[in-house]
């Protein structure tokens, strides 16, 4: 239990993964602001910003709508994406090899998060919130099949393995499983589901800054506002973190392999980075067609692939 | 017709830059209608530049709007040298349309910016502010301001554009040049931004004949309007250059005609700095000893389309009457048409796609009879009313707490 409660609340959970998070958000600050000539945030800004939510900044209610929901909503946001981060990061760093299928209890603790959000947003009773909330639940409908077929792509790969230990571990004996056709498609898959699920431009609807002003959290304010920011923190960690686990071959900690394993997080961090610094952002049907049709025939492609071995 | 959501698109919203209030009727994502209110930066700059001076009423109309502030002293100057009655030298002439080019760049780099923020390609944003700095300095070294000018007096320019600056001046629009392709090539190649500008808010030539539509907005429908050709003023018909237009009337094509429009606008000025070399030095003003009295009209192309200023004169040293019409006020009617039937994210793009000024636009109200168009309610009145409903507002407040 209290071996459980550490792994949560420490390490590789709460505090290890917001904290890895926070510096990822600012290397995509950095990043972000080089290639649009601006000079950049300090490296300790993601925490000013956090804590000054925190503790100095009012939580202001929104006077219609469901208080209670309003704010339970970061906290499930928070403790999902927690959650989500224990199951893959455990398996990772092999401490523990986790059990039978948590691959699947993985992708089902992935969508809390987007799923409070939405709670949240119906919860403020704001006109801009519900719009902003259509289009998230709209963005989940399209990428969420696309990612559940990289999984499946990623299972037949390992050998009918559902545990992502031995998925790790087949990588590890055998070669990371980018080093194939069918591994690239899926790896392009995952990245652009990746980008959904984080929010960023090209995929940015349900925030859009300039059409409904940060749409889904628009009423958010104070410490309720601070835990979505621990929550998106987290997931800029957790999701390369799990890309790398599925396609990258895992990490490993030993020597001079730890630099070659942040090298996978980092690297696809600036990946989704350019991504979002390259495009301007789409319309929700353009998004849904973009998975959908596109991104689903990608993804069945790769599954063809590994059938006959490639 | 079911329930409809209202989606606010302001009096603050990152969309807008100034305080205006659109509402989106929408049913889901669908806008059904659209209105929208003004009004919540009236100035009186017409009343104030009764009591002003001719000479000062150029630094007022300066001030109308940061990003044109060119084009209403260009067509205030434009009227009160029609009720004076002179021709201003040619060396004059060429400076105020290179000033006039000059901004109308700054201006265009300026909307590509905004169009790419309200995109989402804050890349394009930050890129395109970046390579309008150095039209800004070139400003400050030719005016002493990077905004706001000051440069139009009745009679002529301020101050000369002397030979040492030319030359900074083409190495600059050199410079300007090579990052516009660079951004034309950016903007015009992207599949994602064709994706989201291509067809969407799109007007046809008749509804821009309808609705009045002027400068780019109704270029890019395929209307040649252009009051630099149609009524020459300044350089315009010393120089060769051509009116851009598109003929889609969507976004794309708006922004497609202010892309090109900087191309035309770095070539008219490379023409009026050659002509500048060949006039004497020194003749920048003709001296107007009194404004008599009469009626004065003035236009100017601004970035954004006709700026028209009428100006009436008893013969004072200040106007008797200054009418302004600035192109925001009948470009923004098109929405009516534009935006309707569109999702939000069409119509906030289409909202940007005319480069709406509202500081330009603001209009004190006066309600009259649509029949007979006699006045039922005057300025004073309405304030008084406004008054009174306030103080009902806030009594009903004391009862409540």
């Amino acid at each position: 239990m209290a071996a459980n409660l550490f792994y949560f609340l420490i390490f590789p959970g709460l505090l290890f993964a917001g904290i890895t998070g926070a510096f990822l958000s600012w290397f995509d600050r950095k990043i972000t602001a080089r290639v649009q000539f601006r000079k950049g945030p300090p490296l300790l800004q993601p925490f000013y910003d956090f804590f000054k939510l925190l503790l100095v900044k009012e939580t202001i209610l929104p006077k219609k709508g469901s208080p209670v929901l309003f704010l339970l909503a970061p906290v499930f946001s928070v403790f999902g994406a927690t959650m989500a981060g224990v199951f893959i990061l455990l398996p990772l760093f092999n401490i523990a090899s986790g059990f039978r299928g948590d691959l699947i209890v993985i992708f089902y603790l992935l969508t809390i998060p987007s799923f409070s959000y939405i709670m949240g947003a119906l919860a403020s009773g704001n006109p801009l919130a519900a719009v902003g909330g259509s289009r998230e639940m709209k963005l989940i409908l399209s990428y969420e099949l696309t990612f559940l077929l990289v999984i499946a792509g990623i299972i037949m790969k390992a050998g009918q393995q559902f545990d992502l230990y031995s998925i790790i571990g087949t990588q590890q004996q055998g070669g990371a499983f980018i080093g194939s056709i069918s591994g690239i498609l899926l790896f392009i898959a995952a990245l652009f589901c990746i980008q959904a699920k984080l929010a960023l431009v090209p995929f940015d609807m349900p925030e859009a800054e300039a059409e409904i002003t940060e749409g889904i959290y628009i009423e958010y304010s104070g410490a309720a506002y601070a835990m979505i920011k621990l929550a998106k923190h987290i997931m800029l960690f957790i999701l390369p973190a799990f890309l790398a686990a599925l396609l990258l071959g895992g990490f490993r900690t030993e020597g001079i392999n730890i630099l070659w394993s942040i090298l996978k997080i980092v690297g696809t961090v600036l990946l989704l980075t350019l991504l979002r610094n390259t495009n301007p952002r789409i319309k929700i049907r353009q998004a849904m067609s973009f998975f959908l049709i596109w991104m689903n025939l990608i993804a069945i492609a790769a599954i063809v692939l590994i059938v006959f071995g490639y | 017709m079911g329930r409809k959501t209202l989606i606010p698109i302001g009096p603050y919203h990152p969309l807008q830059e100034e305080p205006e209030l659109f509402k989106l009727y929408c049913d889901g994502e669908i806008v059904k209608d659209i209105q929208w209110v003004t009004g919540y930066n009236h100035r009186s700059i017409e009343k104030l530049s009764e009591s002003k001076t001719y000479e000062q009423v150029f630094f007022l109309v300066e001030r109308i709007c940061g990003i044109c502030s060119t084009s209403h002293p260009f067509a205030f100057a434009n009227a009160v040298e029609e009720i004076a009655g002179v021709e201003i030298t040619d060396r004059a002439k060429y400076i105020r349309s290179v000033i006039a080019e000059l901004e109308r760049i700054h201006s265009h780099l300026l909307w590509v910016g905004l169009a790419g923020h309200f995109l989402g390609y804050n890349t394009v944003f930050m890129w395109a502010w970046k390579y309008r700095e150095p039209v800004l300095d070139l400003f400050e070294m030719i005016t002493g301001n990077r905004n706001s000018y000051a440069m139009f007096k009745v009679g002529g320019v301020r101050r000369d554009i002397e030979g040492s600056k030319i030359s900074e001046i083409r190495k600059v629009l050199d410079v300007v040049k090579k990052k516009t392709d660079l951004l034309t090539g950016a903007v015009m190649d992207d599949p994602v931004i064709h994706a989201r500008t291509k067809g969407v808010g799109v007007l046809s030539k008749q509804d821009v004949i309808d609705f009045g539509a002027v400068g780019p907005t109704a270029r890019a429908s395929g209307l040649a309007i252009d009051v630099r050709m149609d009524d020459p003023y300044a350089a315009y018909p010393l120089v060769n250059w051509k009116v851009i237009t598109a003929t889609a009337g969507d976004v794309f094509a708006k922004a497609e005609v202010r892309l090109l429009e900087m191309y035309e606008s770095i070539s008219i000025i490379e023409q009026c700095l050659k002509g500048i070399e060949k006039e004497k030095e020194g003749e920048i003003t003709v001296k107007v000893n009194e404004i008599p009295p009469g009626i004065g009209h003035g236009r100017a192309e601004a970035p954004r389309g006709e700026v028209f200023h009428f100006v009436m004169s008893d013969g004072s040293n200040c106007p008797a009457r200054h009418k302004i019409r600035a192109p925001s006020y009948v470009n923004i009617a098109t929405f009516k048409k534009s935006c309707i039937g569109q999702t939000i994210a069409d119509a906030t793009i289409t909202l940007a796609g005319v480069d709406p000024c509202y500081c330009c636009t603001e209009r004190m109200a006066v309600a009259c009879d649509s029949g007979t168009g006699e006045v039922i309610l005057n300025g004073r009145e309405l304030i008084e009313r406004s008054v009174l409903r306030t103080g009902e507002l806030k009594s009903t407040l004391k009862e409540r707490t």
